[in-house]
């Protein structure tokens, strides 16, 4: 699919740089897209990825350099004028309207009339013609809300493509997407390709990046360190040049309970059941043990978090703790016993973006304490130092709002915020989603180290090497039971993958 | 990663017609409860004074009674369905209605008293958009201060009540189109007019559909290059333009103007775009909700003044729909979430 070399870059960036006060979040980078290619651009989250992407889409203005189309000079100063010259964007969040049709949210704004007045006939035979295009069978008359978000990001999609498209920007597009999604839309972004389209796919998925993209563009601290063929670029070289360090960082944790099976058992729970969709879950949480849950999106693994930590209630089943039968039927119950949870969704279900670090660290602390028993400013102060400390929050500042911290950052913010509870058992969903691949390590070893510390962890990832990587046991679920648990020693991502995947899907 | 032949898109097609319906339409759900909730309204009051209710008389008189309020509650659903508030619309018929009483009275024409009340109408409607849009502030604040300053301008064109003797309001007041026992006047039919140009407009124009984009998700609707700023401002012009039309209906109606009209009526209209199915978190409803709210709300007006009842009565039966359509309507959108 390298074909196009030789040819001239349909869009190209030179030189360019784009400056917010004194700092340079782009610094003379160079940057070009051939036609009928699938580009990547990679580098950890602060590398410049972002402003890239807005200065080629008309969200940000350069501050010097260039930006060409067909090798005519262009500049663009809205998103608008940027989508008339053919540069579509499907942002990370699905920013589409879910209370209007299908088809209203792939034509609205420049919707068929007849007469002078919209025609809903029109604007929905229109619709059905792009979604079948790309290979879609969806009603074009259905609100939009009521379909899952996966369809909802192909609909965006579907948005971006219906104009005269040339270059199609994707970020993010496979964050909220499970196996069979991802490969439904690379399906749809080989077809662009191959109808000449110059594709940017950026996504954190390594593996994603291998499967798809013809060409890697990496990016570290907002200057260009170089732009290579897919094939010819290891993987590890790819991590290596992103990072600037070498992957050796990658620690193995030293797994010693997987041999000890008198470990004693912290948590149990038999046979739960909780609405939505989880069923007949055992799970046997040892002292200083890792258990990992892997499954796809939608097999309940964000379900049975909620259950082992009181947010959902249980409609049958037991949960013990030390042997003890408890009733979590409160988060608030559940954290008294030492059981906390982190939720995926960081930004609505974690951090307080407003509030400084120190109140996000402290919040939950205090909570527990109640108002009575008030800490002092001092001692607030003390503890949150402590805990950026210990976990490596950057930029060390407790007094920033939390909200203006990377991801990985605010991630170690949330686990600050549950480690300074001193629980017994510490449930983590997602925890390295959307975060960079520096940070991803870090919080992955700081997981072995707390439980080397005896903290017992439920870590649930969509990444099967990271689960495999962190866990001593992978549970694995399956619309909504777990099917088996197995200690990662005895694993390999294939294998697990097999096992994850449904069996009459296991063509893999 | 999974291999790369799937040719089938998994999207399931919804299988019977009800799925297909509910996929498409379930915003209007309700709506058709508000008017199972009139039917039964109707039906009820009927056998309860055994037959004398449903007449061709009441019935009439409903859109009559309740001209001003169908007016103002299509204004109010533009705004709501932005995810706004407009508080003033109240305050802004006693205004614009006792100012068109005092031009008429110091003997201005009807061609420049009118248009004079519907551009007041709409100026404060303006002044909240602007306020809304540019400034950032909280709609339900920013009409607040909007109701304070009409309210405070009706004051200041009249401390008292001003009677209109001008022939084309006496026309507008006096003329019954009659078919048997069936009338319809003239405000009837400013305010039935009213609802149909607002449907088309929400419905058929590009303005209209931004209108539930903006209710929708704002942010979206901003980056898929509808222009929510002039949009958002619009709604609240159209609503402090109805706030005039309306001013003009209940003087019309009443035959004076009063500075003291409509106190608490923006909250009447508020209830009847609510109950008519609109939702306030915006982005679903339809302005056809909010006339069958209004005929929800007059036939219990009515009812109440039927059997003599308290007039207390009627607030707490309109509470009382209010707290039943909210829940009801937060259990169709939380639903409508899960299905995702």
């Amino acid at each position: 699919m390298d074909g196009a070399v030789g040819a001239q870059p349909l869009l190209e960036l030179t030189g360019a740089t784009v400056r917010f006060g004194a700092d340079a979040a782009l610094d003379d980078v160079s940057f070009r897209m051939y036609p009928g290619e699938v580009h990547s651009l990679m580098g950890e989250n602060g590398a410049g990825k972002s402003t890239l992407i807005k200065a080629i889409t008309g969200v940000l203005p350069l501050d010097a350099g260039t930006l060409t189309l067909d090798g005519r000079a262009v500049r663009f100063t809205t998103p608008q004028e940027a989508q008339r010259a053919g540069i579509s964007t499907v942002y990370q969040e699905v920013e589409l309207l879910p209370n209007l049709s299908v088809a209203e949210n792939i034509l609205l704004g420049r919707e068929p009339r007849s007469r002078g007045v919209i025609s809903q006939r029109l604007m929905r035979e229109r619709a059905r013609q792009i979604l079948a295009d790309l290979g879609l069978d969806l009603d074009p008359a259905s609100t939009l809300g009521t379909h899952p978000v996966a369809v909802q990001q192909l609909v965006a999609i579907a948005r971006a493509i219906s104009t005269d498209v040339r270059v199609l920007v994707l970020d993010e597009p496979t964050s909220s997407l499970d196996l069979d999604e991802v490969a439904e839309l690379f399906r749809i972004i080989r077809e662009l390709r191959a109808r000449g389209v110059a594709i940017l796919f950026v996504s954190h998925f390594l593996d994603q990046v291998y499967e798809i993209c013809d060409r890697v563009t990496v990016l570290r601290d907002g200057a260009l360190v170089g732009e290579y063929l897919t094939p010819q670029l290891l993987r590890i070289d790819l991590v290596h040049k992103m990072l600037g360090r070498e992957a050796s960082d990658f620690k193995t944790r030293q797994r010693g309970r997987v041999e000890e099976p008198d470990a004693p058992v912290f948590l149990s729970a038999r046979d739960v059941g909780a609405a939505p969709g989880i069923r007949g879950a055992d799970v046997d949480l040892g002292e200083g043990e890792v258990v990992g849950v892997a499954g796809l999106l939608g097999s309940g693994r964000t379900e049975l978090a909620r259950a082992l930590t009181g947010i959902s209630r249980l409609d049958t089943g037991i949960i013990r703790i030390e042997g003890e039968p408890v009733n979590l039927d409160s988060p608030r119950r559940a954290i008294s016993l030492g059981v906390v949870y982190s939720s995926e969704n960081r930004r609505s279900e974690g951090i307080l973006g407003e509030l400084s670090v120190l109140d996000n660290i402290t919040l939950a602390v205090q909570a527990h304490r109640g108002v009575l028993r008030r800490m002092r400013p001092a001692r607030q102060r003390e503890l949150a130092q402590s805990w950026v400390e210990a976990l490596g929050i950057r930029p060390p500042d407790l007094d920033r709002p939390a909200g203006t911290l990377s991801g990985g950052n605010q991630q170690k913010v949330m686990l600050a915020r549950l480690l300074a509870l001193a629980p017994r058992v510490l449930v983590l969903d997602e925890p390295t989603r959307g975060v960079d691949v520096g940070a991803k390590v870090e919080i992955q070893n700081l997981v072995g180290e707390l439980a080397d510390n005896g903290l017992s962890v439920v870590f649930i990832s969509a990444e099967l090497d990271e689960v495999l990587r962190v866990g001593d046991r992978v549970a694995i679920l399956r619309e909504g039971r777990i099917v088996e648990t197995l200690a990662s020693a005895d694993m390999t991502v294939d294998s697990l993958l097999a096992l994850v995947a449904s069996p009459d899907e296991q063509e893999v | 990663m999974s291999t790369t032949t799937t040719e089938a898109v998994r999207v399931e097609r919804p299988t019977s017609r009800v799925e297909t319906f509910l996929g498409r339409h379930a915003a209007m759900i309700p709506t058709f409860a508000a008017v199972i909730i009139l039917i039964v309204l109707l039906a009820g009051a009927e056998a309860f004074l055994r037959g004398d209710f449903i007449t061709a008389r009441n019935l009439s008189a409903l859109l009559l009674d309740n001209a001003y309020l169908l007016i103002l509650a299509v204004g109010m659903t533009f705004v709501i369905l932005t995810a706004g508030i407009d508080l003033s619309v109240g305050s802004v018929m006693a205004f614009t209605g006792i100012l068109g009483a005092q031009l008429l009275v110091s003997g201005q024409p009807v061609w420049v008293a009118v248009p004079a009340m519907l551009a007041g109408g709409a100026a404060i409607g303006l002044l909240i958009g602007v306020l809304v849009q540019y400034f950032n502030v909280q709609p339900f604040i920013a009409s607040l201060a909007g109701l304070f300053l009409a309210r405070g301008l009706a004051f200041v064109v009249s401390l008292s009540s001003i009677r209109v003797e001008e022939p084309a309001v006496l026309w507008l007041q006096q003329t019954r189109f009659r078919l048997g026992d069936w009338y319809l006047t003239p405000t009837g039919i400013i305010a039935l007019l009213t609802v149909a140009v607002a449907a088309f407009v929400l419905h058929l124009t590009r303005f209209g559909r931004t209108v539930y984009a903006i209710g929708g998700n704002e942010q979206s609707a901003r980056l898929m290059g509808l222009d929510v700023a002039r949009t958002k401002v619009a709604a609240y012009v159209i609503s402090g333009f109805c706030g005039g039309l309306a001013g003009l209906a209940l003087t019309a109606y009443s035959g004076a103007g009063y500075p003291r009209n409509g106190i608490g009526t923006e909250l009447d209209a508020i209830a009847a775009v609510v109950i008519g199915g609109t939702l306030l978190t915006g982005g679903r409803g339809y302005v056809l909700g909010s006339l069958i709210g209004v005929l929800v709300f007059g036939t219990i007006k009515t009812i109440i003044s039927f059997m003599g009842a308290e007039q207390s009565w009627m607030q707490i039966i309109v509470g009382a729909l209010l707290l039943l359509f909210i829940v009801v309507q937060r259990v169709i959108v939380s639903r409508s979430e899960r299905r995702r």
